[in-house]
């Protein structure tokens, strides 16, 4: 067994172990440290693949952003899990009927897996001959894929309205500071001056 | 690139305006322009459907390497979407700003949503299909939660949100799997690979799961269950605008996809899409039976009406495809005429939408009642209406495409259906005495219901020739 083969078979593992855990620990938090080892073992996969800047960016984005908001959120929220899980208890037995017919169908289904004549040469190389995979990557994205990178961003501009629109109140008696206004104050107005004489007072 | 572009042109020019608007109102007036935000929107809509419909040039042009495909069928379906977009924005506007809910960003949602829409009418490849459903799912996920202070509101808006991620995990699940199966993602990569009549297994599962998540944006039976909650929950012009254009868009999108990538196996979904058919029809027309509330009736109404065109459809033709168009130009035309009225139906300024409540309107207003009376009978498919001729056009694309079984179990199936529409019909001329009903006096509404009604009636002359060019569009999807 080579090295590569057996470094697959280690991230391949923990990434299972890893979604595992997400979903069935007791403990919210416990599930997002898991799901940070799942993505550690998926940007591990992306490495032996070849797609190096795919894994790294794996590990800066989901990682370092994602799974701490992620954290945060499930700190902040004051959700009851036990009594979510207790719901979900309920449903277990329908659930796990459903995976099991799922899973034979699925089964059957990759059992006889054939594919097309053409797919095999209709499928493209993951980095052409003489180009580095972090190239390759923008040659995809801003050329072949341009439409719909471009739609992709319209989405994120959908979300981002969208979290707006449902969210933000606008409260009357918030203060804000108003530059112009302030310097433009005419001194008069604000400020009265007073002439004390020594010894009497106001 | 520079020739992809101008194909796109249509598209291109929308999500600018959308952005323009955007921050033209964020910058300026906020919810004080989103009246006039609306026209304009909704003017673009106009503009950009009339020009698309003058450049109906009969070849399929393709951009992007296949990815984006302008032919008469997506031309089409947009003029459809676009004309029925901007008439559902100008009849919910006095509606929405009278409760205080018209923000500036909801012409500017809908306009991304009809991006998205005409992304999907056009989509050449698995992913572009993507991208145009979610950009449009996205967009109506939050204006159906609009009315942020509504607890119904916000439920429609979250149960369509979480039923919607995974109707469209579905579709991506089926994805993955053609493209396991074929090695690319573009339509015509698929439909080379998938020829031959039969699909094996792992094709075959890939298809269903892509049906399933397609079905569910058409809202057909099995996928049907956010429709009636959502309907009710969401102000009452953003249902308007559920029931028309994403409507057209998605059954669209339907057809291209069964087309286009899966030309080669017909015989394969035709049972799927039949089967969905059969289930819609009849689901839709016993569930609404029981309904009091007029916007939940609409939506079993719609699930019904969806079971219909899914059914040309199914025939697997040109005919079909040219029935189903038919079919859904012909349902938005009475859904806006319906949803115009709904618009209008109020007691002390308070929305109502209790069925009840349309007691003895004859009475009170004969011409409206009368309007409304036409597009019951047209929507229950009683002829000489438009809505027989569209019914007619299904059950016989069906009928020629061997599916004698399925006609029959329609003409079943509408004639279930039309005790509700007509149960509509009896209240209004000889209910008993209720609460009484104001219809607001609004000259769009009013406009928009007559103009509705009217069609029905005069429609049936000709149908506009629209018949023609819906045949036209089947041609350049069927070969």
């Amino acid at each position: 067994m080579s090295v590569a083969v057996l470094a697959f078979y280690l991230f391949a593992v923990s990434l299972l172990a890893g979604g595992l855990f997400t979903v069935i620990s007791r403990n919210p938090v416990h599930s997002v440290l898991w799901l940070i080892l799942t993505f550690l073992s998926a940007a591990g996969l992306f490495v032996l693949l070849g797609a190096e800047f795919v894994a790294m960016l794996l590990i800066i984005v989901y990682v370092g952003a994602v799974a701490v908001l992620f954290l945060f959120v499930v700190m902040m929220l004051d959700v009851d899990f036990a009594e979510l899980k207790a719901e979900m208890a309920r449903y277990m037995p329908l659930a796990l009927l459903i995976g099991l017919i799922l899973l034979m169908q699925f089964a059957l289904a990759y059992g006889s897996w054939i594919e097309a004549d053409s797919a095999q040469s209709a499928r493209q190389a993951v980095t052409p001959e003489g180009v580095e995979n972090t190239a390759a990557i923008g040659l995809l994205i801003y050329e072949k894929y341009f439409l719909l990178f471009q739609l992709a961003g319209l989405i994120l501009l959908v979300a981002m309205i969208g979290a707006i629109v449902l969210t933000v109140r606008h409260r009357s008696d918030v203060k804000r500071q108003n530059v112009l206004a302030q310097m433009w104050r005419d001194p008069a107005k604000a400020m009265e001056l007073k002439d004390v004489k020594p010894g009497q007072g106001l | 690139m520079q020739a992809d572009l101008s194909v796109i042109l249509p598209e291109i020019i929308l999500s600018i305006y959308a952005m323009i608007a955007l921050i033209g109102a964020v910058y300026t007036s906020k919810d004080k322009a989103a009246g006039l935000l609306v026209w304009v929107t909704a003017v673009i809509f106009g503009i950009l459907g009339l020009w698309i419909m003058a450049n109906g040039s009969s070849d399929r042009v393709t951009a992007f390497g296949g990815m984006f495909i302008d032919d008469g069928f997506a031309r089409f379906a947009k003029v459809v979407i676009l004309f029925s977009a901007a008439a559902v924005l100008v009849m919910g506007q006095e509606y929405m700003a009278r409760r205080g809910i018209l923000k500036f960003e909801y012409p500017i949602l809908v306009a991304l949503a009809a991006v998205g829409m005409m992304m999907m009418v056009s989509a050449g490849d698995l992913m572009a299909v993507y991208m145009g459903v979610e950009l449009q799912s996205l967009a109506l996920y939050v204006v159906a939660s609009m009315r942020r202070d509504s607890v119904k509101s916000t439920e429609a808006g979250l149960k369509y949100f979480v039923l919607g991620a995974l109707s469209s995990g579905l579709l991506l699940y089926g994805a993955s799997l053609i493209y396991g199966f074929a090695g690319t993602t573009l339509f015509s990569g698929i439909i080379a690979a998938a020829e031959g009549g039969h699909a094996p297994i792992g094709l075959l599962f890939g298809l269903v799961f892509m049906i399933s998540g397609l079905a569910f944006k058409v809202s057909a039976v099995p996928f049907h269950m956010w429709t009636p909650d959502v309907y009710e929950g969401a102000p009452t012009p953003v249902t308007a605008f559920f029931a028309t254009a994403p409507k057209v868009a998605a059954m669209a999108l339907f057809a291209r996809v069964m087309h286009d990538a899966f030309g080669g196996v017909t015989g394969d979904w035709q049972q799927v899409v039949a089967l969905l058919a059969v289930l819609s029809m009849f689901l839709g027309a016993v569930a609404a039976i029981g309904q009091s509330n007029i916007k939940r009736l609409m939506a079993y109404s719609s699930i019904s009406h969806m079971g219909f065109a899914l059914m040309g459809l199914a025939s697997g033709t040109a005919l079909g495809v040219q029935a189903m168009l038919i079919y859904m130009a012909i349902y938005v035309t009475m859904n806006i005429g319906v949803f115009a009225f709904i618009l209008t139906m109020e007691r002390d300024g308070a929305p109502v939408v209790d069925i009840a409540a349309l007691n003895l309107y004859s009475k009170v207003q004969p011409g409206r009642a009368f309007a409304v009376l036409i597009l019951m009978f047209s929507l229950a498919g009683v002829p000489p209406l438009l809505g027989f001729f569209g019914k007619l056009y299904v059950l016989r694309a069906a009928y020629d495409g061997g599916l004698a079984w399925l006609a029959v179990a329609g003409v079943i199936a509408s004639v279930i259906g039309a005790f509700y529409y007509l149960r509509i019909v009896y209240y209004m001329y000889f209910g008993s005495e209720g609460a009484g009903l104001e219809t607001g006096r609004s000259p769009v509404l009013w406009t928009l219901l007559m103009a509705s009604a009217a069609i029905m009636v005069i429609g049936i002359i000709n149908l506009f020739g629209v018949e023609a060019a819906a045949q036209a569009a089947a041609m350049t999807l069927v070969k």
